[in-house]
């Protein structure tokens, strides 16, 4: 039978399907681990709400831990607290950037906002430039901003704070 | 709400058997009949980064939908899931606003309602994030967060198309003015508010709503150059029930399948 810090280590090979390069734990959805016996149950919270990816991630979690022993598998969904960015690490941050994704900056703070509010130029993840411009804060993900960098001409994605 | 109306609203006194699944059920429609409509505009946006907003957007509203009918189904506890909910009910048993029914028309008209609606959802996921009851006060937090990027990006466009091109000025007035009659709707009170004030404290303050939408509304309209329409006619009828024509046809389009296919799955 695993350890709770053992499941740990297998969810830590789970990569999250869209941005291959972090793992669920990385990501931050992994919110709880709980080992009884021959049974573990995980408790994850969604990125976003309709994000299509969830089920993916709890079948994929379910199949490694399965692949390592695990009997019994439980896997729970929990929205509160709300999901943020501010839970992904540095080292995560990183392996984000190396992959052409720009990490996220600072969430917002909760409640409302100012809808007139200049945004922060996100730093290029392939020259490092702050000459960007923003091209669309919805892209290929609901995770992901659409950017362009006006000095190396490149389009990049960026992993929106959140 | 002081204005006239072509349709009267609920009396306040109309006895609802289960309110509180009553009022999680219209906010559930609400976005589920909007994320339908938005994703109407998958393959047909006017960009391709459009395009892909519209769909983001969708996706998140059926989210919302999803977690907001998981709720309501267990509030009522008879068995029904947000499936069930979304795919196995008439028009008539619908409770969204007809606001967010009307067709989607031209982007301008799109994007109008979007915006208005977007406004009026920040503000009351903002209000219930702080409510007692602790599952919608989760939605609403989690909710509130994605609303916020959507309320940016429609707030955007309405100035933009407001105060770009003549045609593009003209089309947003134009907009405003059609969709501004569904907005009232959107701030009644009736029994169930009254109910789920009493009995879950839930306790949203529609005045107080109203009059925050309409700050956040006029100066949006007065950065876009647009006019704010004067017409107080209100239409509603949609919380209890009395849709216009288009839901029924948006309706059958989302629900032919699983309705042909009874528990299938893919």
């Amino acid at each position: 039978m695993l350890s709770a810090s053992e499941v740990y280590g297998v969810l830590n090979t789970v990569m999250d399907p869209e941005v291959p390069v972090i793992s669920v734990v990385e990501l931050g959805i992994v919110r709880d681990v709980a080992v009884e016996h021959d049974a573990v149950t995980i408790t994850i919270t969604p990125t976003y709400s309709g994000c299509p990816a969830m089920r993916e991630i709890e079948a994929d979690i379910r199949t490694a831990l399965l692949e390592h022993g695990v009997r019994d598998v439980q896997v729970n969904l929990v929205l509160s607290p709300a999901w943020t960015t501010d839970w992904i690490g540095p080292d995560a941050r990183e392996k984000l950037r190396a992959y052409g994704i720009a990490p996220p900056g600072r969430a917002e703070p909760q409640g409302l906002i100012t809808l007139t509010r200049a945004r922060v130029p996100v730093a290029c993840p392939f020259c490092g430039s702050s000459d960007t411009r923003l091209q669309s804060e919805f892209g290929s993900t609901a995770c992901k901003a659409i950017h362009v960098c006006n000095a190396c001409r490149q389009p990049f994605d960026e992993f929106k704070a959140f | 709400m002081t204005e006239s109306s072509f349709q009267v609203a609920a009396p306040r006194s109309t006895p609802v058997a289960n309110p509180l699944f009553e009022y999680v059920l219209r906010m559930g429609d609400d976005r589920l009949v909007l994320g339908h409509r938005l994703s109407e505009w998958c393959g047909h946006g006017p960009i391709l980064e459009e395009d892909i907003a519209l769909s983001n957007i969708a996706l998140d509203l059926i989210g919302h939908a999803s977690s907001l009918l998981a709720l309501a189904g267990e509030i009522e506890g008879q068995g029904r899931d947000a499936d069930r909910l979304a795919y196995f009910r008439d028009a008539v048993a619908y409770r969204n606003a007809l606001l967010v029914e009307i067709p989607n028309g031209d982007f301008a008209v799109t994007m109008v309602r979007q915006f208005l609606f977007d406004a009026y959802s920040v503000l009351l996921w903002d209000a219930l994030s702080r409510c007692e009851h602790e599952g919608l006060a989760a939605i609403a937090t989690k909710s509130l967060k994605e609303d916020k990027y959507h309320l940016r990006h429609s707030s955007e466009w309405v100035v933009r198309l407001g105060d770009g091109t003549a045609e593009s000025h003209e089309r947003a007035q134009h907009a405003l003015d059609a969709v501004w009659r569904y907005t009232g709707e959107l701030f009644d009170h009736d029994a169930v508010d009254d109910a789920v004030a009493a009995d879950a404290f839930i306790a949203i303050d529609h005045d107080a709503l109203h009059s925050l939408w309409l700050t956040m509304v006029t100066d949006v309209v007065r950065r876009a150059t647009l006019t704010l329409p004067s017409d107080p006619a209100m239409r509603r009828g949609g919380r209890r029930g009395f849709h216009t024509e288009s839901l029924g046809h948006m309706l059958a389009t989302m629900q032919i399948v699983a309705r042909s296919h009874p528990g299938a799955s893919w």
